[in-house]
């Protein structure tokens, strides 16, 4: 389908974005990469009286290392973060994330502020947010507001940012050395959204997780950041341990049903993500028993 | 707010200027306006790959794409990749291995794997499958495609027995 018709303006600034979103409010949409938006209206699921394109924002696109913060603006492309030196280097989970993100002509144009700010449950960036520590950037007519990720996706495409306010960028701590990483997920085709998925970031020490976030997405309305997580951390993990675990993290979930999955599909499916990531994360796999799909 | 906006891009080296509906999506304003028929329009939401076409030297979904969106932009074709000859090898390796039935995705899969050629000159049948990961074929079941672009590779190699 096409589109219903709007009007468009090509912002100059971000001054200029932020006065256009406060005459819009709802009315207005605004359009990054479009990777997400234009599908959306092209199914006419919204119908937007204005467009305001930040397209043309370049200094909102790029990513900068410092003081141990990794700096990420909004307008940085999935296919950019593939290439950066500085994701590869502090933030390995969100390259391997990444490459999972829709299809290569869609990670050239897919910006990582509109997939937040979109808040797909089942998208993969959202996860990494939270799984990661993130602080995400907005800023509206009462200046800048500093949004912790677990405060910032309320539901299904819904954030905490009101009509009036642009998210401009990301920002998320560079991991400690030693701590490794973990992504998988479940999907029909490489690229397509998560049947389920985990991105998940561990500090290892003696063969015990002395930390462990686990960020399950496409488990319900938003990415959850398991606390059944805290069952494994600074203990000997054994098969029982994994299991208690296992069955905690099914009370946190809520998952949806759709045509790819029913929700005891998605339930199992965590369950084998959190057994594959348990113990190739803690190099055991006599604890992969029951792990295969 | 509804009203036309001027837009001025190059399409296959030639400058293009027009006024366009912001709707209007890239696809269709290559399509119905400059008559490029062969970018080809299937989902209109991003999932089937035969819109495929090569912005500033980068691979993308004309509809996912405003034309206004392309204002200053240097686009190129499955027209202009064909005509300039850069694609020859990877058409005739299509037809050779029998890599398109109906044809309807063959034009973006073109795009796709050329791009990946461009890229990564050897790279091997998993890495073909998930460059093309996000095109649709419903007729030749991607095998002889894969062949193709293997082929072709190999062929630009120099690999070739």
């Amino acid at each position: 389908m096409k589109a219903s018709a709007f009007g468009y303006a090509r912002a100059t600034s971000v001054a200029d974005a932020l006065e256009l979103l406060t005459a819009y409010g709802e009315r207005a949409k605004v359009l990054s990469g479009g990777q997400s938006l234009v599908p959306a209206m092209n199914l006419r699921l919204v119908a937007p009286e204005l467009i305001v394109d930040i397209g043309e924002l370049t200094e909102l696109r790029g990513v900068s290392l410092k003081g141990g913060v990794l700096t990420i603006g909004a307008l940085t492309r999935h296919a950019d973060l593939l290439k950066s030196p500085e994701i590869a280097a502090h933030a390995p989970l969100l390259k391997d994330a990444v490459a999972h993100v829709a299809h290569p002509a869609i990670r050239n144009r897919g910006t990582i502020g509109g997939s937040l700010a979109h808040a797909d449950p089942a998208s993969e960036l959202p996860a990494c947010m939270l799984t990661l520590g993130a602080i995400i950037i907005a800023r509206g007519p009462g200046g800048e507001r500093r949004i912790a990720a677990n405060e910032f996706f309320v539901g299904i495409y819904e954030t905490a940012l009101t009509p009036q306010e642009l998210l401009v960028a990301v920002e998320l701590p560079v991991i400690p050395k030693s701590s490794t990483h973990f992504f998988q997920e479940f999907a029909r085709r490489h690229g397509d959204y998560a049947i389920v998925g985990l991105a998940a970031q561990a500090s290892i020490k003696d063969g015990r997780f002395a930390d462990l976030r686990l960020g399950f997405f496409a488990v319900g309305d938003r990415s959850l950041l398991a606390k059944s997580a805290s069952k494994l951390v600074d203990v000997a993990v054994t098969s029982a341990v994994l299991s208690e675990a296992a069955s905690a993290l099914d009370d946190e979930l809520d998952p949806l049903e759709d045509q790819q999955a029913t929700p005891a599909m998605r339930r199992h499916l965590a369950k084998v993500l959190l057994t594959r990531c348990v113990s190739l994360l803690l190099a055991r796999p006599d604890l992969r028993a029951g792990a295969s799909a | 707010m509804t009203a036309t906006v001027a837009i001025a891009l190059r399409v296959n080296g030639e400058l293009v200027e027009a006024n366009v509906l912001p709707r209007l999506n890239l696809a269709d304003f290559l399509r119905e306006h400059l008559k490029l028929t062969g970018t080809h329009v299937g989902c209109e939401h991003g999932v089937c790959g035969a819109c495929t076409i090569r912005i500033n030297g980068d691979i993308i979904r004309s509809c996912l794409m405003l034309a206004v969106q392309a204002h200053n932009a240097a686009i190129e074709t499955i027209e202009g990749v064909s005509d300039s000859g850069e694609i020859a090898d990877l058409q005739s390796a299509f037809r050779e291995r029998n890599a398109l039935q109906c044809g309807f995705c063959t034009p973006g899969m073109l795009m796709a794997a050329q791009d990946l050629l461009k890229q990564s000159p050897c790279p091997d049948r998993e890495q073909i499958r998930e460059h093309l990961s996000g095109n649709y074929c419903r007729c030749t079941g991607y095998q002889a495609i894969v062949d193709a672009i293997e082929s072709t590779a190999r062929t630009r190699t120099g690999r070739w027995p």
